[in-house]
């Protein structure tokens, strides 16, 4: 354990320190901030108000929607020049979401990267290589970071190239692997096809994040690299990865609730729902001074667990994402909403807004495949026409998404139509964990 | 000159011919030439129909993805040699050719060759002064 006086702290001492600094940042933004302070005043809420941590389900949501509006430091609560480091979300659907670090904002993300990597037990001895994506994606930054405050040695390998990848494996020892989890599959199968049997090669443990991933690929990750798996979680917007993680007994993710507060609400009422209930994960960040959110509504259904674990942890857990609320895919650890592909497809002369998106997991990977209803307008009566029209859609879609997907075109009115919200999603991925209760 | 021909765009899914063939059989729509051309995901259906406007309804009411495509149909001397002949007709007028297929009925003792070409009309009119017998819309039909 990375730091047991704080990761075993009795729940009194925890919430007295959670309202504490709650209330000094409800102070805080309310004086620095007015995008914060306009809400609270909106809904007649004054800083005197917001004395416990209970009284937090007093305070408005955050959304993403809104985060994106002042962008880029709308949310600033320091002054510019206390910034030290800008991460910023992909931004596919639009403006990105920017997290702001002080010097202590940076201090506290490899503290809670430490925390994570501590799980596993990695320890200055270990060598971790580091295949999230390095840049304005907070993954490969935020594992560095923790990496080096426990004094590991780190491969800032970033994401790709395999083959390199499995070089750095066997010249430096790897220990410790990070990234998400359909790359390391992918990696796990290219090791095979290149002679080299990637679980004699020292590896003892990864850990892996950023997108949905199952029970069924983490005994597939154990099994093909022979190491431990662990799931972590965290988002750009609270402050990349680092908001929780799975400790050894692998039953839910220790939230480290005394930096970033975790609740469950009603998706529909927005009501605060107790321990154990499912619903919608909403995160205040209790100790951050850059780019501090207030009860930021994450999309992602899970609940809390607030028995004790094993491992002797006290911080609550929250189980393994179900899945979010709203109609974000992750492919292959791309961000992808339906309706980014459908302007996509509306660009394209002809095509109408008829079409249906399949998603599935062949072997290790995602797969995407996009229907597109036939009409009049596209229809040729040449088949290289079509099968030019299908590479068009394609080459349109990953030059702007980033991810390869498979166009098939289907007759008209195949695609069932809705009286409502059209079906326009169909995973086939059984990424859906099973429910605990 | 120019020969309307009916092309379909299916899906590659058991019975789906079928069905389209029912449509046209309870519309009572004789089919004259079929071709069937496909990928690996669909397929494109070429027929030339007596009925073809009453054919193009029936379809498109059943929300079929139809088109009316101009082709050509060339008679060709049914005896060794007599495809080779014509296509040395077509090839040194520098015409090429982007789908062909043959219809099972003759003409003056001549087989018919459905043809489709990039510029089709263009195409017509040169073939036509180089001597190859061209039939009309009527004719096809009539066979």
């Amino acid at each position: 354990m990375w730091d047991p006086e704080k990761e075993q702290m009795p729940a009194s001492q925890l919430r007295k320190e959670q309202s504490g600094n709650l209330k000094a940042l409800i102070r805080r933004v309310y004086d620095r901030v007015p995008f914060y302070r306009e809400k609270m005043n909106l809904h007649g809420i004054t800083p005197d108000d917001i004395n416990c941590i209970e009284d937090i389900s007093r305070l408005p949501f955050t959304s993403k929607h809104e985060m994106r509006n002042v962008y880029p430091y709308g949310l600033l609560a320091v002054d510019r020049k206390e910034i030290v480091e800008v991460h910023t979300s992909s931004g596919t659907t639009g403006k990105p979401v920017v997290d702001a670090y002080t010097r202590n904002d940076i201090e506290l993300w490899a503290e809670v990267m430490a925390r994570t990597l501590g799980m596993g037990n990695v320890n200055s001895t270990d060598t971790v290589q580091n295949a999230f994506g390095y840049g304005m994606f907070t993954g490969g930054l935020g594992v560095h970071y923790g990496a080096h405050r426990i004094g590991a040695t780190v491969l800032p390998a970033s994401s790709g190239n395999s083959k390199k990848q499995l070089q750095l494996m066997q010249d430096f020892g790897t220990t410790v692997i990070t990234c998400t989890p359909s790359y390391c599959l992918y990696l796990a199968e290219f090791a095979k096809d290149q002679g080299i049997d990637i679980s004699k090669l020292g590896l003892k443990t990864g850990f892996f994040g950023a997108e949905p991933w199952s029970d069924k690929m983490r005994l597939d990750i154990q099994h093909k690299l022979g190491i431990k798996a662990f799931d972590i979680y965290g988002l750009t917007e609270i402050i990349g990865p680092g908001v929780a993680a799975e400790c050894c007994e692998a039953d839910g993710l220790h939230f480290f609730e005394d930096h970033f507060f975790p609740e469950i609400i009603d998706p529909e009422t927005g009501a605060a729902l107790p321990d154990g209930e499912k619903g919608e994960l909403v995160i205040t960040t209790l100790t951050k001074e850059g780019s501090p959110v207030i009860r930021y509504r994450t999309r992602d259904i899970t609940y809390l667990i607030p028995e004790k674990c094993h491992c002797g942890r006290t911080m609550r857990r929250i189980h393994r994402l179900f899945g979010r609320n709203d109609d974000m895919m992750i492919i292959r650890g791309v961000n992808v909403f339906p309706s980014q592909i459908e302007e996509l497809l509306l660009c394209i002369e002809g095509v109408e807004p008829h079409y249906q998106i399949v998603v599935d997991r062949k072997g290790m990977l995602d797969t995407m495949e996009v229907h597109v209803e036939v009409n009049e307008t596209i229809f040729s009566d040449e088949i290289r026409k079509l099968e030019h029209l299908e590479k068009t859609i394609a080459s349109e879609i990953h030059n702007a998404l980033g991810i390869h997907v498979l166009i098939k075109l289907v007759e008209p009115r195949s695609i069932a139509r809705s009286e409502g919200k059209a079906k326009r999603v169909i995973d086939n991925r059984n990424l859906i964990i099973e429910a605990r209760k | 000159m120019i020969i309307k021909q009916l092309s379909i765009f299916l899906e590659n899914r058991t019975g789906r011919i079928r069905e389209i063939a029912d449509l046209l059989a309870r519309a009572n729509i004789n089919i004259r030439a079929l071709t069937l051309a496909d990928s690996s995901d669909f397929g494109i259906m070429r027929l030339i129909v007596d009925k073809l406007d009453m054919a193009l309804k029936c379809l498109k009411d059943n929300n079929i993805s139809t088109a009316l495509t101009s082709v050509v149909a060339v008679e060709v001397p049914d005896n060794p040699g007599g495809l080779a002949e014509v296509m040395n007709i077509i090839s040194a007028s520098g015409i090429d050719i982007v789908y062909m297929y043959s219809l099972p009925e003759k003409m003056h003792n001549n087989a018919i060759m459905i043809m489709r070409f990039n510029n089709t009309e263009e195409a017509a009119e040169t073939l036509k002064k180089q001597g190859l017998r061209i039939l009309k819309q009527e004719q096809v039909l009539s066979l």
